[in-house]
């Protein structure tokens, strides 16, 4: 039939001159796009601010003399022992050490997680059977793994990442199988009158439509496996391990530097932000603002 | 004209056996045995090839269930439902288009799943999307579009599975009156170019005189065929004709008779 122009028989021929100003009229302007400074005044500004005045406060209550310097360091100390760590090249050695075990047990657990929480989702026996349990792991702190896997492991990094994937994958299944349950039973209506079935249903119809949930998911699951990463280092201690960052605090404990304890919690403080704020939040915005699910102007 | 109707795995068309669909003593309960509920009452209809029929009734009249079951969404209790087309297209009240795909993406889906080899889709499916006139809103988002726009693109996308029967399930209860009023227009216009045959779900009489060849009034809890009345009206016609309102006005009065008798019970 070629062209849509063609005009069957009897038709008006105002129609779809009718319709294109309908929908010209319907759609709206299309989305606005903030400029650059109000960025800067309305997301950026804000959180910098919070920090100065923690800073701030931070070096009044070390001027007031609240407490004794080596229980309470200025941030200028804290500051100190950072200059200490660049100098000697090991700052980013530390913070590598825990970032590449964190990523590394973050993606097994994410492996796992995913066809697990899929599993659960779809399959009623197996959520029955495991789904309040993996409810009842994510509550469950996952430094009360570090005892046993040492005992199953000893001190390694099996010790380690078996805490970090106990911790991560109830989170990343649940995060699934939440993303599953929130589909709109249409969607799943839609997709077999269209003729997905089985794993085709999963791939085109299942997956995405589970895509926002399992996002979240898998940013709970970061939070998870770095919570737990630092459970796991501040106990596993050994000398062929290398200086994660947990490592790291517990040795400045021993040391009785109280500067050095308090820059490493902030160092993890930083790395778990950073991670969040460069890898899974542009990620989720950009997933649910794709399908209309964020307004660009807000 | 039309839509390509080259489905291998079709035993037979519409054209060897005559008819589009036919419902034989269809009937459907709902719950456990001992506390059934009888939804869908002896139901036997023929809809011929080509033909647009529409399934009026009040709430409770189980017009959507009678779809369902025709989509092979749900089964039968008693009787039979022959589709000798293959599986039909649905297209439901909710767009139920995929948020994540684009407008022209979700109808190039429907075309995958059907098998239309990579290299035709993207041409077929701008060419589905130039037939409801959408032809410049290929790389647009679902919530991009408006109510009737999403609409259409969910046409396009019923169409593009290239089914001899459109089931449509209130598809234009939830638009505002003069979008609903066009894309009646273009629901005339689009079942004439492809000889489609449509079995259209309303409560709405006019849109049911409006569009169809006939009409068949359910009556309620359980459903059961009450009436039928062939529209003899030429297309196109408009909504506001006075031969559509006199007959709607006949259609009414009888709907109603058959919902006062639910309160004399």
């Amino acid at each position: 039939m070629g062209s849509s122009e063609t005009t069957t028989k009897d038709e008006q021929p105002d129609l779809a001159g009718l319709e294109a100003g309908l929908d010209a009229l319907e759609s709206g302007g299309g989305d606005e796009r903030p400029n650059a400074g109000r960025v800067l005044l309305t997301k950026v500004l804000p959180p910098l601010v919070a920090v100065a005045l923690v800073l701030l406060v931070w070096q009044l209550a070390y001027w007031a003399d609240l407490q004794k310097d080596y229980l309470l360091p200025s941030p200028g100390d804290v500051w100190a022992e950072y200059e200490e760590m660049w100098r000697e090249g090991t700052l980013f050695e530390f913070i590598w050490t825990s970032v590449s075990r964190g990523i590394l047990g973050f993606m097994i657990a994410v492996a796992i997680g995913t066809p697990l929480g899929l599993l659960v989702a779809r399959v009623k026996l197996v959520r029955a059977a495991i789904g309040p349990i993996l409810t009842g792991l994510q509550s469950l702190p996952s430094i009360a793994w570090v005892p046993a896997a040492i005992i199953w492991f000893g001190l390694n990094n099996s010790a380690i990442y078996a805490v970090v994937l106990l911790g991560a994958v109830p989170s990343i299944a649940n995060g699934i199988v939440a993303g599953v349950d929130q589909i709109p039973p249409l969607y799943l209506r839609a997709g077999r009158m269209l003729g997905a079935r089985g794993l085709t249903s999963v791939r085109h119809v299942l997956l995405p439509a589970a895509l926002p949930g399992y996002l979240a998911g898998l940013k709970q699951g970061w939070a998870f496996s770095w919570r737990s990463l630092m459970a796991a280092e501040l106990i596993v201690q050994s000398p062929s391990l290398g200086t994660g960052l947990g490592q790291l605090m517990e040795t400045y404990r021993t040391l009785q530097n109280m500067a050095g304890v308090l820059g490493t919690i902030i160092l993890i403080l930083i790395v778990g932000v950073a991670i969040d704020l460069l890898f899974f939040s542009p990620l989720e915005r950009r997933v649910l603002r794709s399908r209309g699910l964020l307004s660009r102007v807000s | 004209m039309a839509i390509a109707l080259d489905k291998p795995e079709r035993e037979g068309t519409t054209d060897t056996a005559g008819y589009a669909v036919r419902f034989d003593h269809v009937s459907k309960s709902f719950g456990r045995a001992g506390k059934q509920q009888l939804v869908l009452d002896d139901i036997s209809l023929d809809v011929a090839p080509g033909e647009f029929v529409t399934l009026l009734g009040a709430s409770g009249c189980g017009k959507s269930t009678l779809l369902n079951l025709t989509a092979g969404l749900d089964a039968a209790s008693a009787g039979t439902i022959s589709v000798p087309g293959g599986r039909p297209a649905l297209m439901f009240q909710e767009h139920a288009l995929f948020p994540w795909l684009t407008a022209g993406k979700n109808v190039e889906l429907a075309l995958r799943l059907r098998g239309v080899p990579k290299a035709q889709r993207r041409p077929e499916a701008e060419r589905l999307l130039s037939l409801v006139r959408l032809q410049g809103s290929y790389d647009k988002r679902v919530h991009e579009l408006s109510g009737g726009m999403r609409q259409r693109v969910a046409l396009a996308r019923a169409l593009a599975q290239a089914s001899q029967l459109l089931l449509m399930d209130e598809p234009f209860a939830a638009l505002d009156a003069i979008t609903r009023d066009v894309l009646h227009e273009e629901l005339t216009r689009i079942w004439t170019e492809t000889g489609v045959s449509v079995l259209f779900v309303t409560h709405n009489v006019r849109e049911a005189v409006r569009l169809a060849q006939r009409v068949i009034l359910l009556s309620s809890r359980p459903g059961r065929i009450a009436h039928e009345w062939r529209v003899d009206i030429e297309q196109p016609r408009r909504i506001e004709d006075a031969a559509v309102s006199a007959l709607s006005v006949e259609i009414t009065e009888r709907l109603r008779e058959e919902i006062r008798r639910h309160g004399q019970q």
